[in-house]
């Protein structure tokens, strides 16, 4: 449409235009909605079902009660549940649990921190190589040393099958369009499907065990391997490989000799938000019984213990800054002396020589410790906020509730279900063309058919609430950041927490400042999300050219205008990126918020994996959370490649 | 010349910190088991049934000598091993007529060892403060003329009934319709979501009213009362669509698995005859979920102050 348009007209007129339009559209909606409101919104009691939820269910009980007796699970499996099992329960025998007769692990703590010492320091260098060995002597300080290690066997296993399937499926989808083509929207779904639909079904199919717990975790942490591989290799310059081709080397050749190593600083990022990912699944998989911090922490919830919860989470978090500092800094090649080498090899082998052998090197000692004093501390925090807070918190919840969320959801939730999918489509095609138009039909097309439209435009309109309130705090902090060094030095780790701290310990005093509500789980997704856009953003704006900045500052403008003018408008990649990846990862929290009040496809999908009943209603919710998705990304990456071309 | 320097260094280290040895790995012998063998105990994630298990697992390990694994699982989860042979009991269980109708009647995995002699109530609950001062609230009847009072930022322009843990069925949307009210049912979506409302009500002398049930631990900290509905008569919920009764009284019960209950092993004896009330329940409850104990540790204080009790539940050989 834009070419049709597009000669004679200057773009600025164009754009005014389409603004027009666009306004256009909104307000016939607003009266269309003052005309037909609450008529054939398709809504669903939360304890109604419709024939495909009851559908799902049987074939769920019919996969069930055939568990013994079909060849699939006996021989396919059960085969790969035994593989797996022993994989990890190896490790586990290695560094965490008592094994081989012995009552303490293979490698006690000495010989752990001594391991992960020098691992770091060839790896990364002497600075990480610090911050890993201290890292590490901080988690036994807590008293955790025996459920880290648990957390650090399970995370290592699932991080390496991944990287096992994942980094060849990448490649293989660089090299392969159809390959690509074909992975994408798998690769979607295994990011975006909650983890409470197929919890259940796992244990089904892989038992109750380490096996079920490493495959819960790889589905949600092979994706970014996959992916980053892939596009790593798409990115090499194609005058590289056509160079290499026409000296002659082999299809094999050019793969190992060329492409690999021009992507390998993006693989490493791959493997380290696999490592990511996988650390953020520990308080789920501990619902089907997976070892170590996830089950502190779940265990402490039961009893609002915020304290012990944040001793736990924040064990999760030194693992996951110091596993995150070692594979981002593993990216530069470092050369280091031999001596050192040799050395650091030394020190370790003597370590974990006297780890395994005496107890004062194999057990953390357990009257040195900070455990106790951080439960307490964080546990005052928590009361304090709880008893001084509400007043405030109370007042800006129902702020932005009743000016913000409200209208938002009446507007979408209340439209008959053909009105809003005439807009949405409307407004594809306006933003993105023909083909953002088709996908966001389909997708439409599927809500209807889960039976769940009204719950999910409900979950769409704390989406979008949600998302708004990330890309304002992202572009606020992502500038500051990504303008001055030394306040990234000091907010970092903070964001680092926010992603992979479990969403409950801050939740407990969340609900007390907040109350079971949509906010709450508003909130609870913009402290997952924000720290993404953040990062975004604040690369983005480091990003832009220094020469750019100081050109606007000798002009005499001022930060504001250099920022407004000039930062932001270059750094404009950044902020599409930022808003998709902002949406994918509000979304991922959508179950996290159906446990604090948010209702609508959240609940369901947890009604879903409490109640055999509700089971087919869940995955129908699971999978409406899956197309929101597909749509809002390919949506706003239409919109993207428009505005930044 | 570095190298070697750095070599030595570390030979000697070793040399040194060797010689200067401590205990070692295997000096102590662990404990021996019993003829009992492993007895697969499930957890699920509330105090109360953590309570029962703690218990038994104790009973289990000193008086029988089995090896208790306790497993940490949903509901769903746990009755599911049943099948798989992974789960041998769960030891407190509310109702669930849809899991017993999957695993006891259709796959002929689980079946019932009886009642753990604790009665489960579940029904919808109001701060003390507010019995207090509104003594008619008690009365499903008078709830109308409270409902501008209930209000919140979800419940649009009706009261807020706030309903919690997915886990256990609800008829709450029924019974509102059904009963005329002038409320609507929020979902909190979770244990932790209920109890931060109703202890910032007590607290604050909010406005809260919500689905909560008993045994809990939280009711020994708030004595939370609860509001008479229409009364339960057998049949009146067999209709979900229109329920307009109260909850029955749940006879909190054990379940097993088929293979461990026809095994007879002294484990199973001990789940069969395990009986208490619900003061004891909440006597280890408190223990673990006021005073901060492991659920070991509670269970060993509340086992040596009522050993009788545990003298009961013993297989007749033992």
């Amino acid at each position: 449409m834009v070419a049709v348009a597009a000669p004679g007209q200057p773009p600025r007129l164009l754009q005014h235009k389409k603004a027009l339009v666009l306004g256009g559209i909104v307000l016939a909606w607003v009266v269309l909605w003052v005309a037909l409101r609450n008529v054939g919104t398709l809504p669903l009691g939360a304890s109604e079902l419709t024939p495909l939820h009851r559908w799902i269910n049987d074939v769920n009980d019919a996969v069930g009660a055939s568990r013994n007796s079909s060849p699939v699970f006996l021989y396919f499996f059960n085969e790969i549940r035994l593989v797996i099992d022993e994989f990890v329960t190896f490790v586990q025998a290695l560094i965490a649990q008592p094994s081989f007769g012995r009552p303490v692990p293979v490698v006690g703590w000495l010989g752990v921190v001594a391991i992960a010492g020098f691992v770091s320091l060839a790896a990364a260098g002497w600075r990480i190589a610090l911050l890993a060995v201290a890292g590490f002597v901080f988690l036994g300080l807590q008293g955790l040393w025996q459920e880290s290690m648990d957390t650090l066997s399970l995370t290592l296993s699932a991080v390496v099958i991944s990287l096992l399937f994942g980094i060849p499926l990448g490649i293989w989808a660089g090299l392969s369009d159809r390959a690509h083509r074909v992975t994408t929207p798998v690769l979607d779904f295994m990011q975006t499907m909650p983890t409470f639909v197929y919890l259940a079904p796992l244990t089904l199919f892989f038992l109750i065990g380490p096996a079920s717990a490493t495959i819960a975790t790889l589905i949600y942490a092979a994706p970014p391997a996959i992916r980053l591989t892939a596009h790593a290799i798409r990115s090499v310059p194609r005058t590289t490989v056509e160079a290499s081709e026409s000296l002659g080397a082999t299809r094999k050749q050019t793969l190992v000799k060329v492409l690999l190593p021009s992507a390998r600083k993006t693989i490493v990022l791959g493997v380290n938000q696999t490592i990511m990912a996988a650390l953020s699944m520990v308080t789920i998989a501990a619902l089907i019984d997976a070892p170590g911090l996830g089950k502190t922490v779940v265990k402490a919830l039961q009893t609002l213990d915020v304290g012990t919860a944040f001793n736990a989470g924040l064990a999760i978090v030194v693992l996951a800054i110091v596993l995150d500092r070692v594979t981002t800094a593993a990216t530069e090649r470092r050369g280091l002396p031999r001596w050192a080498l040799f050395g650091g090899l030394g020190v370790t082998g003597v370590c974990v020589y006297l780890s395994h052998t005496y107890l004062w090197a194999a057990e953390f000692r357990t009257d040195v410790e900070i455990g106790s004093s951080i439960t307490r501390g964080a546990t005052a925090v928590t009361e304090w906020a709880q008893d001084s807070l509400p007043v405030l918190t109370y007042g800006f919840k129902d702020f932005v509730t009743f000016a913000l969320i409200n209208p938002l959801q009446a507007l979408l939730a209340e439209s008959p279900w053909f009105l809003v999918a005439l807009v949405v489509v409307a407004l594809s095609f306006l933003v993105g063309g023909l083909r953002p138009a088709i996908v966001s039909a389909v997708c439409l097309g599927l809500l209807v058919a889960t039976g769940l439209w009204q719950d999910a435009m409900i979950t769409l309109a704390s989406t979008l609430v949600a998302t708004i309130m990330v890309m304002v705090l992202g572009v606020v902090v992502g500038v500051w950041t990504g303008r001055s060094r030394r306040a990234d030095r000091v907010v970092r780790p903070v964001l680092d927490a926010a992603q992979v701290m479990p969403a409950f310990v801050y939740l407990v005093p969340f609900l007390a400042l907040f109350s079971a509500s949509r906010f709450t789980a508003i909130i609870a997704a913009v402290v997952f999300a924000a720290p993404v856009a953040i990062k975004i953003i604040a690369d983005g704006v480091r990003a832009v050219s220094p020469a750019a900045v100081e050109a606007s500052t000798a002009l005499g403008s001022s930060s504001w205008q250099t920022i407004a003018k000039v930062q932001l408008p270059m750094a404009r990649g950044a902020l599409t990126l930022a808003a998709n990846q902002g949406l994918v990862y509000v979304l991922s929290m959508v179950v996290v918020g159906g446990l604090v009040g948010a209702g609508a496809l959240g609940y369901d999908v947890v009604a879903g994996f409490s109640q055999g009943q509700l089971y087919g209603k869940g995955l129908a919710a699971g999978v409406a959370i899956v197309v929101l998705g597909v749509m809002l990304d390919r949506l706003t990456r239409a919109a993207a490649r428009r505005w930044t071309n | 010349m570095a190298r070697h320097s750095v070599l030595g260094a570390v030979l000697v280290g070793a040399l040194a910190l060797a010689g200067c040895g401590g205990a070692k790995v295997g000096d102590t012998s662990s404990g021996a088991t019993g003829d009992c063998g492993t007895f697969n105990l499930a957890i699920n994630p509330w105090v109360g049934y953590e309570a029962n298990a703690a218990v038994l697992a104790h009973v289990a390990e000193k008086e029988l000598g089995c090896k208790v694994t306790k497993k940490e699982l949903k509901e769903e989860v746990a009755w599911q091993g049943f099948g798989t042979g992974e789960v041998d009991a769960v030891v407190e269980n509310w109702g669930h007529d849809d899991l017993r109708k999957k695993y006891i009647d259709e796959q002929k995995t689980a079946v019932s060892a009886g009642s753990t002699g604790v009665k489960g109530q579940i029904g919808w609950y109001v701060p003390p403060w507010l019995a207090k001062e509104h003594p008619d609230i008690l009365d499903w009847n008078n709830l109308n003329k409270y409902a501008d009072r209930f209000k919140t930022s979800e419940s649009g322009d009706k009261g807020q009934l706030l309903d919690g843990d997915p886990s256990f069925v609800t008829n709450d949307e029924a019974l509102v319709k059904n009963l005329n009210l002038d409320y609507k049912v929020v979902y909190g979506g979770s244990e932790t979501a209920l109890i931060q409302a109703f202890r910032q009500a007590e607290k604050d002398k909010k406005w809260v009213i919500g689905y909560f049930y008993s045994p809990q631990w939280l009711l020994n900290e708030i004595k939370l009362e609860k509001v008479k509905l229409p009364e339960y008569k057998p049949g009146c919920d067999a209709d979900a669509e229109k329920v307009a009764c109260d909850y029955p009284d749940y006879d909190l019960d054990k379940i097993v698995s088929k293979k461990f209950a026809d095994g007879g092993g002294p484990a199973f004896q001990l789940v069969k005859n395990f009986q208490w009330t619900n003061e004891d329940q909440n006597t280890v409850a408190k223990y673990i979920a006021e005073d901060k104990m492991k659920p070991e540790d509670a269970a060993g204080k509340w086992a040596d102050a009522n050993a009788d009790k545990i003298k009961a539940w013993l297989p007749a050989k033992a």
